[in-house]
C-alpha cells in the first residue's frame, strides 16, 4: 500500500495501462464475471488431516480450471473455510451463500456436518457436492435435490472391501471383532457393514463404538485378544485409524484386519510396519491411467507430496462442475441438476468414465480394495500398499457396488 | 467376564495412568507455584512429540528421550521469562486467556511447518515385541514407558521433598510472599519450576510418539484428561496427582472392560464430578490461602 503512495499519477496509469493491455491475461476477466465456490472441509480437530488435502486438491483445481480460460470465460473464485463441527458448517454454508452469494458449496468430510449444510443448500436452493461424507442416509433418507456425492456411500465401500473378504473366506460362518467411530459416519457404517457380514453368513463376535477423541485402544485391544477374532473390522475414522494401527501393531496382535473405511493420510502417519490389511479407496495415487498419473505429478509438484484419495475427491468434484457450467452453460443449480439427471458422463482418472445416478445423485465410478505391503516390501513411504484392479470389474455395471433402492431409497422432495 | 482379562484391564488402566500423569505432574507444579493455569502444556507436549520424529534419525530415539524434552523445557523457560511471570499476581483468568493463546498459536504453527496429516513414526525396532506374563501381554514398549514415569515420579518426589531446591519450592506453593520476606527470591526457581514442567511435557511427548498418532493438535487430546487429574488429585498434592492419574486411567480401563467403550472419555468427567461433590478441593488437595 506504501509503495503505491510513493508512485506518481503518471506512473500508476503507465502500469494500469500495461495490464490493460493483456501482459497478464489470466487476471483479465472482469471481477463481476466471477463465479464464486464455497469450499467448506474441516481443516481442524481429527478429520482436519484429510481437509488440508481436500484445499489443495480444490486450490490445484481451480488453477488449472482458471489457467484453461475458465468457465464460460469466466474465472472460478473458491472461498474457502474450516467447517469446524455441523453448528459452524451449517453456519457459515449460510453465509457463503447470502453474503458471498457462492453459486455451489464444494467440499465436507464430517457426515454430521454434511447432512447440516445439505439443509442449508435445500432451503436456499443451492448446490452441494458432498467430496468426503460417506453415510449412507445423505444418499438415503437424507437425500435432497440440490446435492450431489463425488464420495463414495458407505455400502459401495462396504461392498468393494467386502469382496475381497468373501474372495479370502473371511466371511461365511466367521465371527467379526469391530469397532466403530461414535459419530453419524461411523453408526452409518456399521449398520451397512452388519447388513453385509449377516447376509452372507458372519456374525459379530463383538461390536464397540469408540469415541473420537479416544487416542489409548490398549482396552480395546485386550478386548479383541481376548474374542480371537477371525476378522477385526475398522468402521473408524481420521486419527482413530492411525492410533488404532500403531497400537495394533505395538501389541503384536495377528488376527486379519479389514477397514470398511479408510483415507491413505491416516496409514501414511502410522509408521513403517505399522500398516496391513485390506481397505477400500475411492481412488489412490497409484492408479494406471494417463489422468491419474498427471493429476499426481501436478499436486506433488505443488505440494512435496502425492495426493491422496481426499484429494482427488475435491479435484474432481471441481472439475465436474467446470465441465456441467460448461456444457449446460449455465451456474444455476436446477440447470446442472437436469444436466446431471440426463446421464452426463465425466473423465474420473479411472479406466473407465463415471456418472451421477439420477435417483440419488450418487457418483457411479470404480473403486479399489488395496492390501497393505509387508514393511520389507516397501520401497519408499508413499506407496505403502499393492495397487488393485477396478471394482466392479470391467464386465460388470458400476451399479453393482452402490447401494439398491430397497437398501437406501431416496426421493426428493 | 474372565477374572484374568478383568485383572490385565486394571493393570492395563493403571498402566495408562502413566500417560496423564507425564503431563498432569507438569501442570499441577506449574499451577501450584505461579497460578498459571496452562491451557499450553499440551502444546508442549506435541513439540515433545516432533521433536522426536525431526531428532530421532540423527541422534536415535535413546538420545531423543534426553535431548527433546530438554529443548522444550528450554522453551518453557523462555516462555516464562517473557510472557509467564507477567501473571503471577495477575487474576488466574488472565493467564487462562494467554496460555489458550499460546496454544492455538503452537498448534498452527506445527501446521504451517509440518502440515496437518499425522507424521509416521514407529517403536524403535530394538523395543518392539511383548512381554507374556502368564495369560497377560504387555508390549515391552509400555514397560518402558511405565519405568520412565516411574523414575520421573520418583525423581521429582525426591527433588521436593528432600533438597533445599524442593523446601524453597513447597513454601513458595504455600506462601511466596514469606518466602520473599525471608529474602529469598522466586524467580530462579520459578524458572527452573518452568523447566521442569514444560520438560516433562515435552517428554511426554517423546515417550508416545511411537504409539500415539503426531499431529498438529495432538496436546488437545490429553489437555483435558491431565486437568481432570490434577482437579481430582488435588492442588498443591504431589501424591494426589499419581493416585488421580491411576484412578482416571483405571476408570477409563475398566468402563472398557464392563463393555461401553463409548463412555470412556466421559468417565473421567462423571469421576471429577463425584470427587468435587465430595472433596471440593480434590482427593489430596491442600488449602493454599491464594487459591481460596
Amino acid at each position: 500500500m506504501q509503495r503505491n503512495n510513493l508512485l506518481s499519477r503518471r506512473r500508476l496509469l503507465q502500469g494500469a495501462g500495461a495490464t490493460a493491455i493483456g501482459a497478464f491475461p489470466a487476471i483479465s476477466y472482469g471481477q463481476a464475471e466471477v463465479i464464486k465456490i464455497g469450499h467448506l472441509t474441516p481443516r481442524t480437530g481429527f478429520l482436519g488431516t484429510l481437509g488440508e488435502f481436500a484445499v489443495q486438491a480444490a486450490d490445484l483445481a481451480v488453477e488449472e480450471i482458471n489457467a484453461g480460460g475458465g468457465v464460460m470465460g469466466r474465472r472460478i473464485d473458491l472461498i474457502k473455510e474450516d467447517s469446524v463441527n455441523p453448528q459452524t458448517a451449517s453456519t457459515k454454508a449460510e453465509r457463503m451463500v447470502e453474503r458471498d452469494k457462492v453459486a455451489c458449496i464444494v467440499g465436507e468430510i464430517s457426515s454430521a456436518s454434511g447432512l447440516t449444510i445439505s439443509q442449508v443448500a435445500d432451503r436456499t436452493k443451492t448446490l452441494f457436492v458432498n467430496t468426503g461424507c460417506n453415510s449412507d442416509e445423505l444418499r438415503g433418507k437424507g437425500c435432497k435435490k440440490f446435492m450431489a456425492h463425488v464420495e463414495s456411500a458407505n455400502s459401495m465401500y462396504v461392498k468393494t472391501v467386502g469382496r475381497a473378504l468373501l474372495a479370502n473366506n473371511l466371511v461365511k460362518g466367521k465371527k467379526w471383532f469391530s469397532l466403530t467411530a461414535d459419530y453419524a459416519f461411523g453408526h452409518d457404517l456399521l449398520r451397512v457393514a452388519k447388513r453385509f457380514m449377516e447376509s452372507n453368513g458372519g456374525q459379530f463376535a463383538s461390536d464397540k463404538l469408540v469415541p473420537t477423541d479416544a487416542t489409548d485402544f490398549s482396552a480395546l485391544l485386550l478386548e479383541i485378544r481376548s474374542a480371537k477374532p477371525d476378522l477385526v473390522v475398522s468402521n473408524l475414522a481420521g486419527l482413530q485409524i492411525t492410533n488404532f494401527l500403531k497400537q495394533y501393531s505395538e501389541f503384536g496382535l495377528d488376527f486379519p484386519v479389514a477397514g470398511f473405511g479408510f483415507d491413505t493420510a491416516v496409514a501414511w502417519g502410522a509408521g513403517k510396519g505399522n500398516f496391513f490389511g485390506t481397505w477400500p479407496l475411492v481412488w489412490h495415487h497409484l492408479i494406471d491411467t494417463p489422468g491419474s498419473k498427471a493429476f499426481v505429478a501436478a499436486f506433488s509438484k505443488k505440494y512435496n507430496r502425492p495426493p491422496e484419495n481426499q484429494a482427488w475427491g475435491d479435484y474432481m468434484a471441481l472439475k465436474i462442475l467446470a465441465q456441467s457450467m460448461n456444457e449446460a452453460k449455465s451456474t444455476e443449480a436446477a440447470k446442472l441438476v437436469e444436466y446431471w439427471e440426463k446421464g452426463a458422463k465425466f473423465d474420473l482418472l479411472k479406466t473407465r468414465p463415471g456418472y451421477f445416478r439420477a435417483w440419488d445423485h450418487q457418483l457411479m465410478h470404480e473403486m479399489y480394495a488395496v492390501e497393505a505391503l509387508k514393511a520389507s516390501e516397501l520401497k519408499n513411504q508413499w506407496d505403502i500398499y499393492r495397487p488393485s484392479p477396478a471394482i466392479p470389474a470391467a464386465n460388470e455395471e458400476l451399479e453393482a457396488i452402490a447401494p439398491t433402492k430397497e437398501e437406501n431409497a431416496c426421493t426428493f422432495a | 467376564m474372565q477374572s484374568v482379562l478383568f485383572l490385565q484391564h486394571v493393570l492395563n488402566g493403571l498402566l495408562a495412568g502413566t500417560y496423564y500423569l507425564l503431563i498432569a505432574l507438569g501442570l499441577s507444579l506449574i499451577f501450584s507455584l505461579g497460578g498459571i493455569v496452562n491451557l499450553a502444556h499440551g502444546a508442549f507436549y506435541a513439540i515433545g512429540a516432533y521433536l522426536t520424529v525431526v531428532l530421532s534419525p540423527t541422534i536415535g530415539f535413546g538420545g531423543s528421550i534426553v535431548v527433546s524434552p530438554a529443548l522444550v523445557g528450554l522453551l518453557g523457560v523462555i516462555i516464562e521469562r517473557t510472557l509467564f511471570r507477567r501473571f503471577y499476581k495477575a487474576d488466574p483468568s488472565l493467564s487462562l486467556i494467554l496460555t489458550f493463546g499460546l496454544a492455538m498459536v503452537a498448534e498452527q504453527v506445527l501446521r504451517m511447518i509440518f502440515g496437518a496429516p499425522p507424521l509416521s513414526f514407529s517403536i524403535p525396532s530394538e523395543l518392539r515385541g511383548q512381554l507374556f506374563v502368564g495369560g497377560f501381554i504387555y508390549p515391552y514398549y509400555r514397560v518402558l514407558v511405565l519405568l520412565v514415569a516411574a523414575a520421573c515420579v520418583g525423581g521429582l518426589w525426591f527433588l521436593l521433598q528432600r533438597t533445599a531446591f524442593g523446601r524453597v519450592v513447597r513454601a513458595g506453593v504455600q506462601s511466596p510472599d514469606m518466602v520473599g520476606a525471608l529474602g529469598i527470591s522466586l524467580e530462579p526457581y520459578m524458572m527452573a519450576v518452568a523447566f521442569l514442567g514444560v520438560g516433562l511435557a515435552g517428554l511426554a511427548g517423546v515417550m508416545l510418539a511411537p504409539i500415539f498418532s503426531i499431529h498438529p493438535a495432538m496436546g488437545n487430546e490429553i489437555i483435558t484428561a491431565a486437568f481432570v487429574v490434577v482437579v481430582i488429585g488435588g492442588l498443591g498434592s504431589f501424591w494426589g496427582v499419581v493416585v488421580a492419574a491411576m484412578i482416571v486411567g483405571l476408570v477409563k480401563g475398566l468402563v472398557v472392560a464392563f463393555g461401553y467403550p463409548q463412555f470412556s472419555e466421559a468417565a473421567m468427567y462423571l469421576l471429577m464430578l463425584l470427587v468435587l461433590l465430595v472433596r471440593p478441593r480434590g482427593l489430596f488437595g491442600e488449602r493454599i490461602q491464594r487459591f481460596e
